[in-house]
């Protein structure tokens, strides 16, 4: 079995980290990062990006998670994502 | 991924129209994104099968693996991965799945 699979995260993350990660790599990206449950391991990010554009939810959603650089799974136990097309 | 870990993956998800991927099982999920696609799936009135991925690490891994997708649950129509709990909550809300499964000629048993 691989290590860092989702039960045993090294260490959670910070919101703040995730938004860094996600800005960094979709740049001109509006993002917002929620702690849902204040506990630094339940977040939600809604990620607005031209980059989306005459992609899948898949490959966006994908996308994101290459972003966060196999946190997510991992250190990121849960993300919501929501991945918008600007008008 | 074991070779044989990939062609039970396959079987699974070649052997059933609607397959979901998920911690826990139907009656009783064991996590609340998994809680959610059953939930769905459930309104939308589709029949499904599933696997507990708790039961069975190799899967656990392998279905990570195999669809290039970091998380579970993940659900599946006619052998193509569909998404995890955003993409199926966000295609439902928009009735594109409902459509999907129309499309690929799954009748739901109840609307």
């Amino acid at each position: 079995m691989q290590a860092g699979n989702e039960e045993c995260p090294v260490m959670a993350m910070a919101g703040s980290d995730i938004e860094r990660l996600i800005k960094e790599a979709f740049p001109g990206a509006q993002v917002i990062v929620v702690d849902l449950a204040g506990d630094g391991d339940h977040f939600a990010a809604r990620v607005t990006s031209e980059s989306f554009k005459g992609k899948s939810r898949v490959q966006q959603h994908k996308m994101v998670y290459d972003a966060l650089q196999g946190q997510m799974g991992g250190a990121l136990h849960a993300l919501a994502l929501e991945t918008i097309i600007p008008k | 991924m074991a070779s044989s870990t990939s062609d039970r993956i396959n079987d699974l998800i070649s052997r059933n129209d609607v397959f979901l991927f998920m911690k826990g099982v139907p009656a009783a999920p064991q996590c609340g994104f998994s809680a959610a696609v059953v939930q769905i799936l459930t309104k939308v009135g589709v029949p499904f099968e599933s696997i507990d991925v708790l039961s069975d690490p190799f899967i656990r891994e392998g279905i990570k693996e195999f669809s290039s997708w970091p998380t579970i649950p993940q659900l599946y129509v006619k052998g193509e991965f569909i998404g995890g709990c955003d993409i199926v909550r966000e295609m439902f809300q928009a009735g594109e799945l409902t459509a999907l499964l129309a499309d690929k000629g799954i009748v739901a048993a109840a609307s």
